[in-house]
């Protein structure tokens, strides 16, 4: 009889591990998408069972919602042609399941080894007191102990932003733009012409 | 009962399956793209399992950190595509060889 943790594991486990699977074999970009997107939220699943609810809702939020969200815009936004981009998936597929194949059986040769991840070596944590808050503890060693690192993912994410939209930026030829330095610096006389002349006569007179 | 042996197996899985995604998918740029965020995912996986099992928190401010490097990476390889395609009008790797000697 397995235990409701292992049940779940296993159903939840299958269903990312699907997910994967129909994200590469679909002919659809767009599907590929969303079921990577169902990956992320089994994942987002496991981390929850793994007492990180902090990690599981940034998973959600941040991947699920924003990443995949981009990817999902410039997907749509770009008219792909389809039926030439799965050329070949044919030809490289024993290649790939048998490198894909190799890896994974020595990964689980080492993590299945004997003794070296099982309950002897790593046994299972005593449950935390029912005041204990996984987002207060995260934030506070990140604040602390990382603080240099996470301004550092700051600076990463605004060069990212900065690189973004410096390499999509286009200049088009015709369009008429503001350039908002030449209108700052403009002067009065380049905009205002004083023209003296003498009075006209009074009408009618 | 739930070992450490079981979520490292999950996140040897799929970090396999994003392996296979980029051996397979050699026309299209947008999976390459996901396999590698999936990649970064298995990786995240394993951090939280062991941050958990070790019951120490510097795994899970691990996970953040790539999880922004994962983010910043996605999009800067987005806008690169957009501005490849609208350079080459493809996306297809194979067509992409204006380096070869």
């Amino acid at each position: 009889m397995l235990g409701v943790e292992l049940t779940l594991f296993i159903i939840i486990g299958a269903i990312a591990i699907l997910a994967a699977v129909m994200m590469l074999v679909s002919e659809n970009a767009v599907h590929s998408a969303l079921f990577l997107i169902l990956n992320f939220a089994c994942v987002a699943f496991f981390y929850l069972m793994l007492n990180a609810p902090f990690l599981a809702m940034i998973q959600v939020t941040v991947y699920a919602g924003a990443i995949m969200v981009l990817f999902l815009f410039v997907i749509m936004m770009l008219d792909i042609n389809l039926t030439p981009l799965k050329e070949g998936f044919i030809r490289y597929l024993p290649a790939g399941i048998a490198v894909a194949a190799l890896m994974a059986l020595e990964l689980l040769a080492v993590v299945w080894a004997k003794g070296a991840f099982g309950t002897e070596a790593f046994p299972i944590p005593p449950p935390h007191p029912g005041d204990y808050s996984n987002t207060k503890a995260v934030g506070e060693l990140l604040f602390n102990n990382y603080l240099l690192a996470f301004e550092t993912a700051g600076v990463i994410l605004l060069v990212a932003i900065i690189a973004a939209i410096a390499l999509t930026l286009r200049q088009r030829t015709g369009a008429k733009r503001q350039n908002p330095a030449l209108q700052v610096r403009v002067r009065r006389d380049e905009r205002v012409r004083l023209v003296k002349m003498d009075s006209e006569p009074r009408q009618g007179s | 009962m739930l070992t450490l042996a079981h979520f490292l197996s999950l996140g040897a899985i799929l970090f396999c399956l994003s392996v296979a995604g980029i051996f397979l998918n050699r026309k299209n740029v947008i999976i390459l793209l996901m396999s590698i965020e999936l990649m970064l995912l298995a990786v995240n996986m394993n951090f939280v399992a062991f941050s958990r099992f070790l019951g120490n928190l510097d795994g899970q401010v691990f996970v953040f950190f790539i999880l922004t490097v994962a983010a910043a990476e996605a999009a800067i390889g987005l806008a690169i595509l957009v501005v490849l395609f609208r350079n080459r009008n493809t996306i297809n790797v194979a067509e992409l060889d204006d380096l070869k000697g």
